[in-house]
């Protein structure tokens, strides 16, 4: 269980023993945590861990086999996830989501998007229909109310000057943004947001981040973020559960998971006692030198069979201040080394040039592109064959 | 008993109709995910060939052996029915493929309009009776069992062993295969797609001209607007079972044929047809992927 | 066999060589599609058995004509297509060089003149040419019209272009009355212009409002919703049983059974959609086919109530709005009202002018829908069913809502074509008819209520057209009959205006709100839907 113990009506999600199993596969067993109010919760683990699963039953796609799904709403009421139709938990139990794989109305403008995402409220405003077919003033306030929330919302994401633009023809990361914005006018309590920034290059990554403390800091709402790339786990998160297959292996403070010998483990994919030795073969700074060589910004995630089928680079922004930049094909050896970066602050990766950066976050430093190509040794890339 | 039997057979024949031309469906779905709604105008231009190659045997000879009429007949029936089916893929589907979904299936039926349509105008809108191919009727303990029947179900059950042999033992039926599973990833691997296609197109349409000549045999008559309640029902069948099944699809035939047999037989058989599209609409309630068919994962 | 060739061989061939060598493919395959179906035809002798004709000469000459063909096309068509570039990808529109060399003013005088001439000798043409060569005239003269018209709106391109459908709603608007004005003019009497218009309002204006009105009902679940319906036409065929029965059982006026039956057939719609919403794609396809089905044939075997496939008859004329009636016996029939000359034109054109206000009502609230959440809603599930979950859109109840609206304009389209017939019977509901109208969807462009009514006056007209073209039988012999041909060029025109254009007519979509601008979305952003 984690460290630090909230009280019931602090968490806005407790999920309490949520199993969900496919045939014989169990994707999740006995899982159990809470996500507190205001608070960004990242739920990471290797590829294959159960993540997306989770979601899936937060947001009533799937029905769990076991276990109970606790939504807490701001005014005090509370919903069994788990027993709400699909279309009623973002209606009624204000939780709202994005995809892994963006799932947008393609052929729709933006703002149309964004209104799409309005329609109970708007249904309601239209007399279902029926008084809004008849033009009564009731509806037009609304509508005009929505698209002035559609458009804060656009705002927000730096969609603005496209808004009249189809949905598809925006880039990838714009793309991210605007689920998140769509995601937004739903007026979630709960956003679940399925690796945002999976693809994106660094300053997308920032862009996002920068968007998601936002959402945090001024609207109260909690988000749970599944997500590869570390930098923005790190940056942003107060508070991370790690799964490994299926079953949850640490929670607590991102400094905490970090330091759990066991997340060390599941992403090394070594036994407990080895963790120091991988600790002493690739903590070498020779090695992350080598690390960081050739930039690939634009390079999105692959089908690599790696724990971390996140972009290329990994950031690792480090609490205390450090930031150690490891590659994917070291991503499991980073995690180590991210450790015993804590106590050798004059990281090479430091003395990088670094751009002016974007995020306004305070929480973390900026991690600026520190784009790696993963060139390895074969040292390094040790923990992959031992999936 | 005996009636119920005596039913059975004639569902099984009925059945083994539907089911040949229901392959042609269910492979081209299975290959390009397209509902050919020409393949039941495909069938009855297979009817209309034996018809008019039965004619023609009749005018050139003074007797033909049956056995060999019949085959002549379903030979050339195969021959110019594929043509048909080849040059409609080429002319008609080809050129919309990976384009808008609905398109081709738009195309489809014009095709299906246009071919019945060609038929009345080039053949005249009546009905064309030809006198009994074969006439010998069997009396097994009651049941009658005409010949009619057994050639239905041996030739029927002849070429699905053919078919089957075809589609899992040869390179070409691997080739289809693994055009169905992915497309691109098979053209990667230098299987002409295309080519494959094609020749899924020809050999519904050589299955539907059987099913066409064997209809003539059957029933004795043909018009041109015969196409579309046997294609409806094949279609039917293909969805029954599973579209995209090859079993499926025979298994589907067989069913829609024994409902229709027997539902006229113990009810009514004005509500025949409304029985099989009703049972299709409760099985597909409880399957929505048919009998046979892989269950639709809905991916999040 | 193979009508393309390797691409080595390409090279050397110069494009005649080319076309000669693919014409003999084309012509070997012409030959073997059509040796048995053209070069013989079955016929009943005497005696009622089946013989053949043998027609070679007529095999000979459709297959000369396809090598013919493909020898022009591939050796002279592909090159200027090539070249010219004369299809415009983006709008599919000839460019202007091509067009205004083809529309020139000295084309319209002669255009102009020919009508002229023809129209003054209208009533001694047969004396001059004899009947032959006067249906040929009769045929330029059409031909010249059309041309003088085209040139006139190609002149106009720009404008019309602008305020299509202002214009467009305007010219149906007048359109009876400019059909009665001319053939007044032309005949020289009222009463000839009343009684010449008849066909033109009637086969040409209520025919294709009808299939207008039916496509844009059929646009809400398939061009809006994404739900592909191919058993459409049994709402049409609820609403019109609906007031055959209900209007020849009860009495009941047009006015209370048009609602009535807009109610039943989405009331059918609901009632169908609920089983069959989970369905997917083309499994609801066929389930909505044999939906379809099971209605024509209950209305067949139904015998008691629906008289078989004999149909109902008598079903009661609408009354203008209860004031007048258009029965010549009523004491308050129309002409004795007006005091004004008997005529059954006026039934039709009031038909006319009820059936655009329909149409209209459809348009209206499609417009007005598409703005509203649920009509956002609607496109929103034809883009992705998933997202919209996750947005707490209700789908079932969505997609309930489009089958029941779509269903409804079917029910009122279904009474209207009840009244319009005065009588009913299954044959008019086959599934011919269901394609027909989801024909002329896809090929409008699907969700555009401008590319639906294009494509509905295109194919339902221009088929219509086929029945003008009687000077035919001068060319083929007096057993030609044009209308033979009617389904059969209109299955061909489906295929090839597919061909031509994938995404329809309209391939682009309005946005339904803009904060800066409206722009149209580009059709191959826009998904077909699932289901």
């Amino acid at each position: 269980m984690s460290d630090a113990s909230p009280s019931v009506n602090d968490a806005i999600l407790q999920v309490e023993h949520l199993s969900m199993k496919f045939g014989g596969l169990v994707a999740i067993g006995d899982l159990s945590f809470q996500a507190r109010r205001g608070e960004i919760t990242a739920l990471i683990g290797p590829n294959g861990a159960g993540k997306t699963t989770v979601f899936n039953c937060i947001t009533g796609f799937y029905k769990p086999s076991e276990g109970m799904l606790t939504l807490n709403r701001r005014d005090g009421s509370s919903y069994l996830l788990e027993r709400l139709p699909n279309h009623e938990i973002p209606a009624r139990a204000k939780v709202a989501r994005t995809f892994q794989n963006i799932r947008l109305f393609s052929g729709m403008t933006l703002l149309e998007n964004l209104l799409v995402a309005q329609h109970n409220k708007l249904m309601k405003a239209s007399g279902y229909t029926i008084l809004g077919l008849f033009g009564f003033s009731g509806y037009r306030t609304a509508s005009a109310e929505s698209i002035d929330l559609a458009r804060h919302w656009l705002e927000k994401a730096d969609l603005v000057d496209r808004a009249d633009d189809p949905a598809g023809d925006l880039p990838y990361g714009a793309q991210r943004r605007l689920e998140i914005a769509r995601a937004m006018c739903t007026g979630p309590e709960l956003l679940c947001l399925d690796e945002p920034a999976a693809g994106l290059n660094p300053k997308e990554s920032m862009a996002l981040n920068a968007l998601l403390m936002d959402i945090k800091d001024n609207t109260g709402t909690s988000i749970l973020l599944i997500e590869h790339d570390m930098a923005v786990v790190m940056q942003i998160s107060d508070h991370v559960v790690v799964l490994e297959y299926g079953r949850k292996i640490s929670d607590g403070s991102p400094h905490a998971v970090r330091t759990d010998p066991r997340v060390i483990a599941a992403y090394l994919g070594v036994e407990d006692e080895d963790v120091e030795t991988v600790l002493i073969e690739v903590g070498d700074e020779d090695v992350i030198e080598q690390l960081d060589t050739g930039p690939d910004a634009t390079h999105g995630p692959g089908s690599s069979s790696s724990y971390f089928a996140g972009p290329v680079t990994d950031t690792v922004g480090h609490s205390e201040g450090e930031r150690v930049t490891v590659s994917k094909g070291a991503s499991k050896a980073g995690q180590v080394d991210a450790r015993s970066g804590a106590a050798r602050p004059a990281s090479p990766a430091e003395a990088k040039p670094e751009k002016p950066s974007a995020a306004k976050s305070s929480t973390a430093k900026p991690a600026a592109k520190a784009p790696a190509k993963p060139k390895t040794p074969g040292d390094s890339n040790r923990g992959g064959g031992n999936e | 008993m005996q009636y119920f039997v005596q039913q059975l057979i004639n569902g099984l024949t009925l059945g083994s109709i539907y089911g040949l031309i229901a392959i042609g469906y269910t492979m081209v779905y299975g290959i390009i995910g397209m509902i050919n709604f020409a393949h039941g105008d495909i069938f009855m231009v297979g009817a209309f060939t034996a018809l008019i190659v039965f004619l023609i045997l009749g005018a050139l000879f003074y007797s033909v052996p049956v056995v060999i009429a019949l085959l002549v007949m379903m030979i050339v029936a195969m021959l110019l029915t594929s043509l048909y089916n080849w040059t409609i893929e080429k002319v008609a589907y080809r050129p919309l493929r990976g384009s808008f979904r609905l398109a081709p299936l738009i195309t489809a039926i014009g095709m299906s309009i246009a071919l019945s349509n060609f038929v009345q105008v080039t053949q005249g809108p009546r009905n064309k009776p030809i006198p009994p191919m074969v006439s010998k009727v069997y009396n097994i303990e009651g049941v009658s069992v005409s010949l009619k029947q057994i050639v239905i179900v041996i030739v029927t059950a002849l070429l699905l062993a053919l078919f089957w042999y075809l589609v899992n033992k040869t390179s070409l039926g691997r080739a289809q295969r693994a055009c169905e599973q992915d497309r691109k990833m098979a053209a990667l691997l230098g299987i002409d797609v295309d080519r494959t296609i094609s020749i899924t197109f020809v050999m519904g349409a050589a299955l539907a001209a059987v099913a066409g000549t064997l209809f003539l045999m059957y029933y004795g008559v043909i018009a041109f607007s015969d196409g579309f309640t046997p294609g409806v029902k094949a279609f039917t069948a293909a969805v029954l079972g599973g579209i995209g099944s090859l079993p499926g699809a025979v298994l589907g035939g067989l069913m829609i044929g024994f409902i229709e047999s027997m539902w006229s037989a113990y009810f009514s058989i004005d509500y025949k047809d409304v029985a099989a599209f009703s049972i299709l609409a409760i099985v597909l309630i409880f399957l929505p992927s048919g009998i046979l068919g892989r269950p639709e994962v809905e991916k999040v | 066999m193979a009508v393309t060739t390797s691409p080595e061989r390409d090279i050397v061939a110069t494009p005649m060589q080319r076309a000669t060598r693919e014409a003999l493919y084309a012509g070997a395959i012409a030959l073997g599609l059509f040796v048995l179906f053209i070069g013989l035809r079955t016929d009943q002798n005497i005696s009622n058995e089946l013989i053949l004709v043998q027609r070679w000469w007529l095999l000979a000459v459709v297959v000369v004509l396809t090598m013919a063909g493909r020898f022009l096309y591939v050796a002279y068509g592909q090159p200027f297509l090539a070249n010219q570039k004369i299809v415009d990808v983006a709008t599919g529109l000839l460019p202007e060089s091509m067009a205004t060399r083809f529309f020139r003013l000295p084309y319209f005088i002669a255009a102009i003149v020919i009508v002229a001439v023809l129209a003054f000798l209208a009533g001694s043409l047969d004396g001059l040419l004899g009947p032959g060569l006067a249906g040929y005239a009769r045929f330029l003269r059409a031909l010249a019209i059309i041309y003088a018209l085209a040139s006139v709106m190609f002149y106009f391109r720009t404008f019309i272009h602008a305020h299509f459908s202002a214009l467009g709603i305007t010219a149906l608007a007048l359109y009876p009355i400019i059909v009665v004005l001319v053939l007044a003019l032309y005949g020289g009497s009222v009463a000839a212009g009343f009684q010449g218009s008849l066909k033109w309002v009637d086969n040409y204006g209520i025919q294709i409002l009808i299939y207008v009105m039916l496509a844009w009902g059929l646009n809400i679940v398939v061009g809006l919703a994404g739900l592909l319906d191919l058993g459409y036409v049994a709402f049409y065929a609820v609403g019109a049983y609906a007031y055959a029965l209900l209007g020849t059982q009860y009495g009941l006026s047009f006015w209370i059974l048009l609602p009535a039956a807009g109610a039943m057939a989405a009331f059918w719609g609901v009632l169908l959609g609920f089983p069959v919403l989970r369905l997917r794609g083309d499994y609801l396809a066929i389930v909505t086919l044999a939906f379809g089905e099971i209605i024509r044939l209950v209305l067949i075997n139904w015998r008691e109530v629906t008289n078989g496939s004999a149909g109902i008859t008598g079903i009661p004329k609408v009354t203008f709005f209860g004031l007048m009636t258009f029965n010549v016996s009523d004491p308050n029939y129309i002409a004795k009202v007006l005091d004004i000359a008997t005529s059954s034109a006026y039934y039709k054109i009031f038909l006319y002018y009820l059936i655009l206000g329909l149409c209209l009502l459809t348009a209206f609230v499609t417009i007005r829908l598409r703005r509203m959440p649920v009509g956002r809603a609607w496109e929103a599930l034809r883009e992705d069913e998933i997202a919209c979950r996750s947005l707490g859109i209700n789908t079932t109840t969505t997609k309930l809502t489009a089958f029941a609206t779509g269903a409804m304009f079917g029910g009122f389209a279904g009474s209207f074509f009840a009244a319009r017939q005065g009588f009913v019977s299954p044959e008019s509901f086959i599934f011919l008819e269901s394609a027909i109208i989801l024909a002329i969807v896809v090929l409008g462009g699907m969700g555009s209520l401008v590319g639906i009514a294009v494509a509905a006056m295109v194919m339902i007209g221009g088929t219509e057209v086929l029945r003008e073209l009687d000077f035919l039988k001068q060319v083929f012999g007096p057993d030609f009959t044009p209308e033979l041909y009617r389904m059969l060029l209109f299955g061909m025109a489906m295929v090839i205006v597919m061909l031509w254009k994938p995404r329809g007519f309209v391939g682009s979509r309005e946005p339904t709100a803009f904060l800066k601008e409206r722009r149209a979305v580009s059709g191959s952003f826009t998904k077909e839907g699932h289901g």
